[in-house]
């Protein structure tokens, strides 16, 4: 029987450095930093945007400039400073491609090595891919098959010079420039991102997928995701992320929009592992994001994430619950390690009739990080017959970590039937023992209860993505997840 | 002048009409500093985000307790747990009335707060104890600052307190809106064992803003069971803000009956400074109207192997908001805690609503820790099952409401608050139950 103990998997999670650190060198071209309107105009001019953008860009910034950082989330952290930060910096092999035999062989190798190489994807299952590295999309696969169903997926760039009208009527409508700090910062100066329209009753015949990669030193990183499912339709969209080991800290502050028209179904998941900082706690990627969905009559937003990586963690993947029958869920895995701080969570808003969310939260805090579970859930006065479940589970590896829980619940409904419970615990002696009797080593047995216990989200990741995540949660929790 | 100007410029007279202890004296102006600093909290802090104090700090309070009124215990009876005998202490106005009230220093210190405060027997007591246990924000260094009178009980080493004790305060205000901040201080030694009854009933239709501040100290192995009864009048507001420090295998628990007033907040903290240490605090809201019930509890787990036990209904009906906010905090050392957390939630009409927010802060591995919360409604079934058997539906509805709360009932201790408390929900849901318990 292996001697293997918790203490052993906590010493050497300790010690387990970042894997996928390393750096790829493109030229690239980089703007001086700093933040000021010029800026954002260059931004702009830059991506060769139109003047309502350009405009909207410029409000964003002057709202942005009248805001202070959010201070309430459970984390400490080192403020950046947003005028020591780049504001753009894109990939120098230009124009871009049409087939992937262009694209500088360095970046395809950087993407063998997190093993997602373009080659592996095209043959996996159907996966079209928009590649953003250091803001501006390089490879675009499988378009043509999208097309002949009507579906637009391309970068948001692209789709503000192709597609004006779309972009102009939604871009903004769930989360607004003033949202909230980062959301406005996002708003003026987001380098891009991707844009995806699926027409009335189409349902998107592969899972759509961006990988999202923070590389430049330096730079900070504002994507913007606009993800529109016109009536009837149905589209899954995958995200996923790996950054290089850096010792500075990276800003990351992207803004997720979800639109899902009457009786349409959106399926978002992420697997987000960015660099989280070393064992002393230094470096690592702050990641401030808003996400947020709006759901029309009958439809549907389902957000699943597994969150493993980034030093510092501040993200609410919101649905907006606005339509009759709508239905919202989240699912979410979210694993710290080392200093890690996750404040994560999401928001349910009833609005609607009828309408039902559901809330897993699966939060696992090991060495000396904190976890935290923010959540509400608000049914407001006309949501007849809302019903909500909310379950938070936390699991706690050692005694210098913490796992918090700050559910909010706001009900102004008689007839909402809301459910919240959580429970923290940590993996029993009795399981451990069970498993060894069984000729089940520790270090298998851990994995065995960690994947256990992150069962019922892991589950709800496409079949692709779900192989990422356990790879993830493998790296996070080295050594003791199968 | 606003409320907060008001208190600050009449501390000093206040100062030199009661200025005895150089000790409390001390404590008072450190207190008078910190609210002056900080003011009455506003929605804008986290704790307060759902109850706004706007609406009563418009009010002229009047600061200084007037003349005592007198009262004759006929026509106050109802107030009182009258079926058994019990010790009394009973303010009128913030006054102490000594024709109400039944005290005692025999064994036991039953008596008042200005008499601990400035008797040098009581001085140990009270340089040990005082403030020790209370918080430093605004609300309860406001109180401090003016704490001159309230209940002051002291029980010493293995006894076991006979009768229960009841803590009333009458207002009776006649010509304006009044302030009371009575001040209370429970020290119950090693191995003893006390009842406690606090009720805070407005006799006028004149606003009442009452500021209290309990602070109990369980030494080890001491049991206190502390009942507080709020069924106050619609003028009457309450901020109710009880410490409890409790020592190794010590019980305490806190049962709270909000039936009513204008706004209450409960501010009710356990610190657990010992092993073995059991807390309980359990609660029945129900209220209508436009009234406003805020529970905000705190359980800190400091040492390893204790527990804590939080159980909280609530029925909210007309436009009335209800608001639970629970934190549990578990310190690295507390290992093996077991943590418990429930609050459910009824609401009965759709201009109520209800804010909750059970957090849990959990810095060991070791640890049981849950908490639950729910909203919804009575069981259609049940109502179906009753009705089809004859039961009419206001009557029915009573049944699930009275079941639905029981368990905290059921957890009370003396009899006779026990069917003081059933009578009370009976006439609240406006039903005979037509039965005892």
């Amino acid at each position: 029987m292996s001697k293997y103990t918790e203490d052993d998997l906590r010493e050497e999670l300790k010690t387990k450095e970042y894997e996928y650190g390393f750096y790829t060198d493109i030229e690239s071209e980089t703007f001086p930093n700093g933040l000021n309107e010029s800026i954002v105009r260059a931004i702009s001019k830059k991506k060769e945007e139109p003047e309502w953008m350009t405009e909207w860009r410029l409000e964003a910034f002057r709202i942005w400039e009248s805001m202070t950082e959010p201070e309430w989330a459970n984390v400490h952290y080192k403020k950046p400073d947003f005028q020591g930060i780049s504001y753009y910096s894109a990939p120098n092999s230009k124009p871009k491609y049409d087939s992937i035999d262009e694209v500088d062989p360095e970046l395809l190798a950087t993407f063998e090595k997190l093993g997602i190489s373009l080659d592996e994807q095209k043959k996996l299952a159907g996966v079209a891919m928009d590649v953003v590295v250091d803001s501006v999309s390089v490879a675009t696969t499988f378009k043509k098959t999208l097309a002949e169903q009507g579906i637009i997926f391309m970068s948001i760039s692209e789709a503000i010079k192709e597609h004006p009208e779309l972009v102009k009527k939604y871009l903004g409508t769930v989360v607004p420039q003033k949202d909230n700090f980062y959301a406005a910062l996002n708003s003026a100066v987001f380098s891009d991102g991707s844009f995806c329209y699926i027409p009335k009753g189409v349902r998107c015949p592969m899972e759509l997928s961006t990988y999202f990669r923070i590389n430049q030193a330096g730079t900070g990183q504002f994507e913007r995701t606009l993800v529109i499912a016109d009536e009837g339709s149905y589209v899954s969209y995958l995200e996923g992320c790996t950054a290089p080991s850096r010792d500075e800290n990276q800003l990351h502050a992207a803004v997720v929009e979800l639109i899902a028209l009457d009786d349409a179904e959106i399926k978002y998941s992420t697997v987000q592992n960015w660099f989280p900082g070393n064992a002393e706690g230094k470096g690592g990627v702050y990641n401030f994001v808003t996400k947020r969905g709006l759901c029309e009559t009958n439809a549907k937003i389902s957000w699943t994430q597994v969150e493993t990586g980034s030093a510092v963690t501040w993200k609410y993947p919101s649905c907006v619950l606005k339509g009759d029958n709508s239905v919202g869920e989240f699912y979410s895995i979210a694993v710290t390690n080392n200093y890690q701080q996750a404040d994560t969570g999401t928001k349910m808003i009833h609005l609607g009739k009828n309408t039902k969310s559901t809330i897993i939260s699966k939060g696992i805090s090991a060495g000396k990080s904190q976890n935290s579970y923010r959540g509400l859930v608000q049914v407001n006065a006309r949501a007849e017959n809302a019903r909500n479940f909310s379950q938070c589970d936390s699991l706690l590896m050692g005694n210098e970590c913490g796992a918090h829980t700050f559910p909010y619940i706001e009900a102004k409904n008689k007839s909402a039937k809301i459910e919240h419970e959580a429970t923290t615990s940590k993996i029993g002696e009795d399981q451990i023992f069970y498993c060894n009797q069984r000729g089940i080593d520790t270090e298998k047995a851990i994995a065995l209860i960690v994947n256990g216990f992150s069962k019922e989200v892991l589950n709800k990741l496409p079949m692709e993505f779900a192989v990422e995540a356990q790879k993830l949660l493998e790296i996070s929790l080295e050594g003791s997840v199968g | 002048m606003d409320l907060k100007e008001k208190l600050v410029s009449s501390f000093l007279a206040f100062e030199n009409k009661v200025d005895i202890d150089a000790f409390v004296h001390d404590v008072r102006s450190d207190a008078i500093k910190i609210f002056e600093e900080k003011g009455f909290p506003s929605k804008k802090e986290e704790a307060w985000k759902y109850t706004s104090l706007n609406a009563i700090l418009k009010e002229d309070y009047s600061v200084f307790p007037k003349q005592e009124n007198a009262l004759e215990y006929k026509d106050v009876k109802p107030y009182f747990i009258h079926d058994i005998d019990t010790y009394k202490i009973v303010f009128i106005d913030g006054k102490y009335s000594s024709h109400l009230s039944e005290t005692t220093h025999d064994g036991i210190d039953v008596c008042l707060m200005s008499a601990a405060l400035s008797k040098p027997k009581y001085q140990l007591v009270i340089e040990n104890y005082f403030n020790k246990a209370a918080e430093k924000d605004s609300l309860s260094a406001l109180n401090t600052a003016f704490s001159n009178e309230g209940a002051y009980i002291h029980i010493p080493k293995n006894k076991v307190v006979e009768k229960p004790i009841q803590i009333v305060h009458f207002s009776t205000g006649s010509d304006a809106a009044t302030m009371l901040q009575p001040r209370n201080l429970i020290v119950v030694d090693e191995n003893s064992h006390v009842q406690i009854i606090e009720r805070h009933q407005n006799l006028t239709s004149n606003a009442v803003l009452t500021n209290s501040v309990t602070e109990i100290f369980a030494n080890k192995r001491a049991i206190v069971d502390y009942y507080k009864i709020q069924n106050d009048n619609a003028n009457a507001s309450l901020i109710d803000n009880t410490f409890i420090k409790q020592k190794d295998s010590s019980i305490a628990s806190v049962h709270t009956f909000a039936f009513g007033g204008k706004i209450t907040r409960n501010n009710l903290n356990f610190y657990q400074e010992g092993e073995r240490i059991d807390s309980i605090l359990k609660g029945i809201t129900i209220i209508g109207d436009k009234q406003h019930v805020d529970h905000n509890t705190l359980v800190h787990h400091i040492e390893p192997n204790c527990e804590s036990h939080q159980d909280y209904k609530g029925i909210f009906a007309d436009r009335s908001t209800g608001v639970f906010n629970g934190k549990v905090v578990v310190e690295k050392e507390a290992q093996k805690t077991n943590a418990f957390q429930a609050n459910n939630n009824i609401l009965i009409s759709d201009k109520a609503a209800i804010n909750t927010k059970p957090q849990l802060e959990i810095f060991a591995d070791d640890v049981k820790c849950s908490h639950g919360c729910t909203i919804g409604q009575l069981d259609e079934s049940a109502m179906f099952y009753m009705r089809s058997r004859g039961i009419p539906e206001k009557e029915a509805k009573a049944l699930l409401m009275y079941a639905f709360s029981n368990n905290v009932i059921a957890s009370v201790k003396i009899p006779e608050l026990k069917q003081r408390i059933t009578n009370i929900i009976a006439e609240k849901l406006g039903v005979n139950i037509g039965f005892d318990l």
